[in-house]
């Protein structure tokens, strides 16, 4: 079942940006923390979860609203399942408690050998889990990355690109035959 | 379409739709058999597929729990998803990339070829390449494989044409853009290749084989077929004197039904034929069906795999095109200076940026791995595809307390690498470096084994019925109107990917149920 629900959500979190993107919501909405309603954590909470998705997988070229919907997708899954809710609050304690200061004030550095000691607990998979679908299941994301997605709204790469690399040599014909015509 | 009395004792019953079920179906049909196929997954068709890859995954993937043990890598990178195999009329052909490859002579011959492989439980398959020539060439005609049958092969994407560059400046000299089941022109009523990047989730264009759209209405315009989908068969039923006599499934409702029949073929990818045929143990087979050899869920394989990715200073887009758009040959050939027995290929392979994310390497985090990430759009990417050795330990269980939704006990899939495997992954990961190196790639990820796509040998063939499970026509040894029609039957894996051969021994075994059938030996 929780490969299904974390799969489920995967679908839920593309559906939800696509609704976004078409309705004009912009995700920036996301970034001033207020607008990111958490049913489960208080904002302490989600301040790390936020510093800590950053961490586990960070691109400079994304700003904070992408890891917001990192930290609204756990709070989703504590909502639904009280072990997950239990799992995720000891775990961001556990982070605070690591060192004299609260985890969201160590630098980057800090932040990451803080959870190098972590990284094969349940609490950190739980959240690298959920950020490897929340944040690269994000067709904004895919865009900021050059992946477009599906590709048969356009007829395929047949006549898009398929074979469009010019820095190498082309193949002989005969190991890459031409397209057929047609 | 057909629609069968479950009283009807007069039908054969085929568990399974996929490349081995979903043939095997079409081919009795066509001979004029009565056909009852169980799927246990939904139907699906190119409009209804998604191409976006986690969706596509929760629509057509395996996702029943499954445990692992062993010491290879999935088990600890995904212990509950040790294959990527389909749930879904059409089976794993709605997912495979369409490499078809024919095994070679001396594959066929493992044990007394690569003699004594310590650890290894190798046999001879009790069958010649000779024997399975014609079969070969019926299942490339059906399938339409490139570079057979005066088609031409497929034109190379951008990946290819970096394989290709830096496979032959290494000094490679079967480099081409492989044998596929996948249109290059249209054929057979199917459309050429759209390059639409998405051969895993689902052929949208149907230029790629798939038994889904090919043999299975085919089998149903004969008027023969009955075809049931969401079927989940639970057990194997026979009668006193031994021979199977219809099996217990569980229809979309979930109510058990029992379906009679003459014969019954099991093709329910190698982890559930395995686990169907131990779950149908009685008080008459204790240990499971067929299985006086004791042989049944061992020696089960997975093909020694693996992928490597290249990173360039300029763009590739991997992701444009046939995912398995180019072979190198050279290393399927048996060397053993090489330091291990058996061959492999390389075949060219992309993900898109969900499942490079997921897969690229499972656990990992932090700087490095997002700056890879990076540069999805600068990645070529290949997979390795090579035998690996049968072991008796490496095995299809029943679990001893997990249930399935039906109350059964789930299977757990045991693997440990064989010193061989990792000999032939490692020379692999190596040559492969060397090979996107030779172009120019400012780094190489070499990249662990995703969960199994090739499942095979969980139910033997052998000439002696104490070796294996079946004989060389996929008939029980022990059950003569019993036959295995998957790739369960793979004596060895071979080098090449499995779904060629498995075609070809289904359209074999057709034959074979009709000349014995008309025998009255069944």
């Amino acid at each position: 079942m929780k490969r299904r629900e974390f799969l489920k959500r995967g679908a839920i979190v593309a559906a939800g940006t696509a609704a976004a993107a078409a309705s004009g919501v912009t995700v920036v909405g996301y970034a001033a923390g207020e607008a990111v309603k958490l049913a489960v954590f208080d904002q302490h909470e989600g301040a790390t979860l936020l510093k800590m998705a950053r961490q586990i997988f960070p691109h400079d070229r994304l700003n904070d609203s992408y890891y917001w919907k990192v930290v609204e997708d756990l709070d989703h899954e504590a909502a639904a399942t009280p072990a997950t809710a239990k799992l995720l609050h000891d775990g961001v304690a556990s982070l605070d408690q690591a060192q004299a200061a609260k985890f969201v004030t160590l630098s980057p550095d800090e932040q990451v050998a803080v959870l190098t000691k972590i990284d094969t607990s349940p609490f950190f998979q739980k959240v690298q889990s959920t950020a490897i679908v929340s944040l690269y299941n994000n067709h904004d994301v895919w865009r900021q990355f050059g992946y477009p997605g599906a590709s048969y709204p356009f007829g395929g790469y047949i006549h898009h690109g398929f074979n469009d690399l010019n820095w190498l040599p082309d193949p002989s014909e005969t190991a890459s035959p031409k397209p057929a015509r047609g | 379409m057909a629609k069968y009395d479950l009283k009807d004792d007069s039908v054969v019953v085929i568990i399974g739709s996929g490349a081995g079920g979903g043939t095997l179906a079409n081919e009795l049909c066509q001979k004029g058999f009565k056909v009852v196929l169980l799927e246990a997954g939904k139907h699906q068709s190119s409009a209804t597929f998604v191409n976006d890859e986690w969706p596509a995954f929760k629509q057509l993937a395996w996702l029943d729990k499954r445990t692992t043990s062993g010491s290879w890598r999935v088990a600890k990178d995904f212990p509950n998803l040790p294959a990527w195999t389909c749930k879904t009329v059409g089976g794993t052909t709605t997912h495979w990339a369409g490499a078809s490859l024919r095994f070679q002579e001396h594959e066929f011959k493992a044990s007394s070829t690569y003699a004594n492989v310590s650890g290894a439980n190798l046999l001879d398959w009790p069958l010649t390449l000779a024997e399975l020539e014609p079969y070969y060439a019926k299942a490339e005609t059906k399938m339409g494989v490139t570079r057979t049958n005066d088609i031409p092969g497929l034109p190379g994407n951008n990946n290819f044409k970096v394989m290709y560059n830096g496979a032959t400046r290494v000094g490679y000299q079967t480099v081409h853009t492989g044998r596929m089941a996948i249109n290059s022109r249209p054929r057979d009523d199917r459309s050429a290749c759209w390059q639409l990047g998405f051969c895993f989730q689902g052929c949208k264009s149907g230029a790629k084989w798939s038994t889904l759209y090919t043999e299975i209405p085919k089998a149903q315009k004969t008027g023969k077929l009955d075809l049931r989908a969401q079927a989940q068969v639970l057990q194997i039923i026979h009668d006193d004197s031994g021979k199977v006599t219809g099996v217990l499934y569980a229809d979309k409702t979930g109510a058990h039904n029992v379906q009679r029949a003459r014969i019954v073929c099991v093709a329910g990818n190698s982890i559930e034929t395995a686990r169907l045929l131990l779950n149908s143990h009685s008080s008459r087979f204790p240990d499971g069906l067929a299985n006086s050899s004791g042989q049944v869920g061992r020696n089960y394989m997975r093909h020694t795999t693996g992928s490597v990715y290249g990173i360039f200073k300029q763009p590739v887009h991997m992701y444009r095109g046939t995912v398995m758009a180019g072979y190198i040959g050279d290393e399927s050939k048996l060397d053993t200076k090489r330091g291990f027995a058996g061959g492999f290929e390389f075949e060219t392979i992309s993900l898109g940026l969900p499942f490079a994310a997921a897969f690229l390497n499972p656990g990992a985090w932090g700087r490095d791995y997002a700056r890879q990430l990076e540069q999805f759009d600068h990645m070529a990417g290949m997979w390795i595809v090579g035998e690996d050795m049968p072991q008796e330990t490496n095995r299809i269980t029943l679990h001893p307390t997990e249930k399935d939704q039906y109350g059964l006990p789930i299977p757990n899939v045991h693997y440990d690498d064989h010193a061989n495997d990792l000999a032939m992954r490692n020379y692999a990961f190596k040559r492969g470096a060397d090979i996107y190196n030779a172009v120019g790639a400012t780094e190489t990820i070499a990249v662990p084994p995703y969960p199994s796509t090739h499942n095979l040998g969980t139910a033997r063939m052998s000439e002696k019925p104490g070796d294996g499970v079946c004989n060389k026509w996929g008939q029980t040894h022990d059950i003569k109107n019993l036959f295995i029609s998957d790739g369960s039957q793979f004596t060895t894996g071979g080098g090449e990917n499995p779904t060629l051969t498995i075609v070809t021994l289904a359209i074999r075994q057709a034959d074979y149920i009709a000349a014995e059938s008309a025998k009255k030996n069944m």
